[in-house]
């Protein structure tokens, strides 16, 4: 991975990772053995035919490339960013075997960025059909579905609570993974399409649920948004934060331009981040770029830590000190944060599994204190919850998703739900994936129906 | 972009606007809000919905800090970037019997729609209102038509009752003629008054102000304590019973960001004379 030099980047939000260079894309491309069975599209969400484009690539024919991603994905500047790809296409890309697999996820992207600058083909839409179908939430989720049921002829009211499309796309991850310009650039493609989109509509509320079933399909979108707190003593103290509202602040309200943006925020010159995510490695590197020191802990080993590798180095090289096998009991000070205590962790046996279950040290000396002026809570967030509640008869699983089959049929025959609100907190490319499945069954649904 | 339709000053620092906003009246009920962002450059916030009419919706804000002032500066045919809404769960209105809604200061302007909401659910309401003195009293009139009966209070009894709505809520407790209370105003307003019920078991809700971004449970921002377990006042309130919030903690909460709020301010004012764009 190529990135910008780590003093450059700490200064800035722009972009860490730079993409390839097209005499670069085209030998990595000349890597692939377009395996007739190729391994690596069993690694993929959305099966995109990757030595297809691969191959195009290789051949110079970028237009082509891009047609081939697009069949199947069309986000790909976004998810050849955020695509956690070492585990999926490439970790099962038959070069991995004995070599490094070839860098299908930088090879998406710099089509896609190409594309991007030398003009987007509008895909092939059918005819009006004359149905309406409403989306609810713009994540990827959203914005998948709404296509494809676009292409389909249909008439798509996408809603979305906040002022501003993508979902955590926009108000989650940081613009040095995720350039807002380009999540508004794929969205514009989608709206080129032909979608209505209103924007601070809250569905349940500014829509009531009558006129929502009113349509002749729903798509449920509305992700996993509800943070989870950690349950300590100084949870309220002022200079908490769920990730959400941190990462919030700086990412859609531009809190870090304070004043010429109105929202403020503490900074913080030291703070701790509790959790071991991509969401807890997004907090910490803002905070970084804040000017903050930043302790990151972790109550497993660092080996454990859940969040990209790719995310964890950058976090290391941008000076984020890791305090692992630790878990804060509670946070000190009042009315601001003065500290946070915690408690080494003892790895125990392990769970199903495999990974060995945590469990707080007994022995006394066991805890310690660091100390900082900013929390951050980065420890997981849950199914929405506010429209899944308000939709008589609709069956919800475990935790408060919404219930669905496999291809995004719910309990209520003509709604139908996807990404993060179906499957709890997952990825981008896993939202797209169901929200394609459940388009696929509403265009048929619909089709049927005439 | 939602337009200005009516603005109007009502009392001292104190304005009235009518804002074009369908989606959000179309349901809005009362103990409602919106969260609004005047410009790209804006901070999103709550306020409460005071009345609807047709396809507008009236707020009822004090010109505290950046973001109210730069709104009193707005005029009629302007218009608001981003209103969200309506926010929060409805008030509790149901048939109760005997009602009072209490609003101090800028906390005034919810009562209308409330009382209303009561009236028609038929019960009897009884409107109490107080503000420092008489030039920050306001919607006298039209709290006076909602409701079947009116008391005014004035700190320094320039009208009305000389002392606080506690005064007379006591009185009306001691009388045992209450169902149900709203006591909607500055958190330590509400703290008091709401002590005047707490042994009487008369239901009592007041309205939280915790700082809020989404309002839509997605942050945590307006996290409180209700009967010592975590809500959000944006999803779960912001209507709460009175006698089991944690007041200090939902004060400390709104102090957070007491510096940060005086360079906002200064920055707009000095903003202001630079480019006079703003004047
Ligand atoms: C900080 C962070 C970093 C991440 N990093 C990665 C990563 O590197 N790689 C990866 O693959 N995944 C990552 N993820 C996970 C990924 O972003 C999500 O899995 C994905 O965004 C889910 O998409 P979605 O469309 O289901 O929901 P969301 O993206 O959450 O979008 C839901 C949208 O619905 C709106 N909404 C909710 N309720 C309503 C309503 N009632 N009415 C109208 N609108 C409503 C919300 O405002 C929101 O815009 C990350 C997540 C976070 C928070
Ligand atoms: C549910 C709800 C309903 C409200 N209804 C009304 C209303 O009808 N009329 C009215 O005048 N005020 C109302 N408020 C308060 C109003 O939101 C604040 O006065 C406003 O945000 C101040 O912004 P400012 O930039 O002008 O002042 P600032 O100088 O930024 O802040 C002044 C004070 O307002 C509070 N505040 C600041 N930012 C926020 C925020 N984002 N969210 C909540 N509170 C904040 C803080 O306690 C702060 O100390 C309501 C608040 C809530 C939570
Ligand atoms: S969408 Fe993701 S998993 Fe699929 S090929 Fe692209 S980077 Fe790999
Ligand atoms: S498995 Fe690897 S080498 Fe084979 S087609 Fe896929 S990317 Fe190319
Ligand atoms: S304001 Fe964000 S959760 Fe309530």
């Amino acid at each position: 991975m190529n990135r910008r030099p780590v003093k450059e980047r700490l200064q800035d939000f722009d972009e860490v990772a730079t993409g390839l260079s097209e005499q670069n894309a085209v030998l990595e491309a000349l890597r692939c053995m377009e395996c007739p069975r190729p391994l690596c599209v069993n690694g993929c969400p959305v099966s995109i035919d990757i030595p297809g484009f691969i191959n195009a690539i290789a051949n110079e024919d970028f237009r082509k490339a891009a047609r081939i991603i697009k069949e199947d994905n069309m986000l790909p500047a976004i998810c050849g960013r955020v695509c956690p790809q070492e585990a999926q296409c490439q970790s099962t890309c038959i070069l991995g075997k004995k070599d490094k697999p070839v860098r299908i996820g930088a090879l998406e992207r710099f089509v896609a960025d190409w594309e991007r600058e030398n003009g987007v083909e509008a895909p092939e839409t059918a005819p009006a059909t004359g149905k309406r179908v409403a989306v609810v939430g713009s994540g990827p989720a959203g914005i998948t579905a709404a296509t494809e049921c676009l292409r389909a002829g249909h008439e798509v009211t996408i809603f979305e609570s906040l002022h501003a499309a993508g979902g955590v796309l926009t108000y989650g991850i940081p613009a040095f993974r995720m350039p807002k310009d380009i999540v508004q650039f794929e969205i514009e493609q989608v709206l080129t399409l032909g979608a209505e989109l209103k924007l601070n509509h809250i569905v349940g509320r500014s829509v009531p649920v009558d006129e929502l079933l009113a349509y002749d399909a729903v798509f449920i979108g509305t992700g996993a948004g509800l943070p989870y707190f950690m349950g300590i003593k100084g949870e309220k103290f002022s200079g908490v934060y769920s990730a959400n509202e941190f990462l919030t602040r700086v990412n859609l309200m531009h809190a870090d331009k304070f004043p010429e943006f109105d929202t403020p925020l503490i900074r913080g010159s030291r703070v701790a981040v509790v959790g071991g995510g991509n969401v807890a490695m997004d907090s910490a590197r803002v905070a970084r770029r804040l000017g903050a020191k930043v302790y990151l802990i972790y109550r497993r080993r660092e080996e454990d830590l859940p969040a990209r590798e790719e995310e964890v180095a950058n976090a290391i090289q941008e000076g984020v000190e890791f305090v692992c096998c630790a878990n804060p009991t509670r946070i000190l000070g009042g009315p601001g944060v003065q500290g946070i205590k915690c408690i080494r962790m003892d790895m125990c046996e392990c769970d199903e599994s495999g990974r060995p279950v945590p469990r707080a040290c007994t022995e006394a000396g066991s805890t310690f204190t660091l100390d900082v002026d900013v929390v951050i809570e980065a420890i997981g967030q849950g199914p929405n919850p506010l429209l899944a509640g308000l939709i008589p008869g609709l069956k919800r699983g475990r935790r408060g998703t919404i219930e669905v089959d496999e291809d995004g049929r719910t309990s209520i025959p003509h709604v139908f739900a996807g990404g993060d609100i179906a499957t709890g907190a997952a990825t981008v490319i896993g939202a797209m994936g169901s929200a394609k499945k459940a388009a696929a069954a509403i265009n048929k649904m619909l089709a049927d129906s005439e | 972009m939602y337009k200005i339709v009516k603005r109007d000053q009502i009392a001292d620092n104190i304005f009235e606007f009518w804002i074009n906003a369908p989606h959000v009246t179309k349901a809005g009920r009362a103990g409602q809000f919106v969260v609004l962002r005047i410009d790209e450059n804006g901070e999103r916030i709550p306020l409460t919905i005071s009345a609807t009419r047709g396809d507008d919706v009236r707020i009822v804000f004090m010109a505290v800090g950046k973001t109210t002032q730069q709104l009193a500066a707005m005029q009629e045919g302007e218009s608001i970037r981003d209103v969200a809404g309506p926010l929060g769960m409805p008030s509790a209105v149901k048939k109760w019997g005997h009602c009072a809604v209490i609003g101090g200061g800028v906390g005034i302007a919810c009562l209308p729609i409330l009382a209303r909401e009561l009236k028609a659910a038929g019960n009897e309401v009884t409107g109490i209102i107080g503000a420092r003195n008489e030039g920050l009293l306001l919607l006298e009139d039209e709290l006076d038509e909602a409701c079947d009966e009116l008391v005014i209070c004035t700190d320094d009894g320039s009208k009305g009752h000389h002392g606080y709505p506690a005064d007379i809520l006591k009185e009306m407790v001691a009388d045992q003629i209450l169902d149900a209370v709203w006591i909607i105003g500055p958190g330590i307003m509400m703290k008091i008054t709401s002590m005047a019920t707490k042994d009487s078991g008369i239901k009592t809700f007041v309205s939280l102000n915790p700082i809020m971004v989404d309002g839509t449970g997605m942050c945590g921002s307006c996290r409180v304590t209700i009967a010592g377990e975590m809500k959000f006042a944006c999803v779960d309130g912001p209507e709460f019973d009175a006698h089991q919030v944690d007041w200090d903690e939902l004060m400390n909460r709104q102090r957070t960001y007491t510096g940060q709020e005086k360079e906002s301010l200064e920055h707009y004012h000095e903003h202001k004379c630079h480019c006079g764009e703003h004047q």
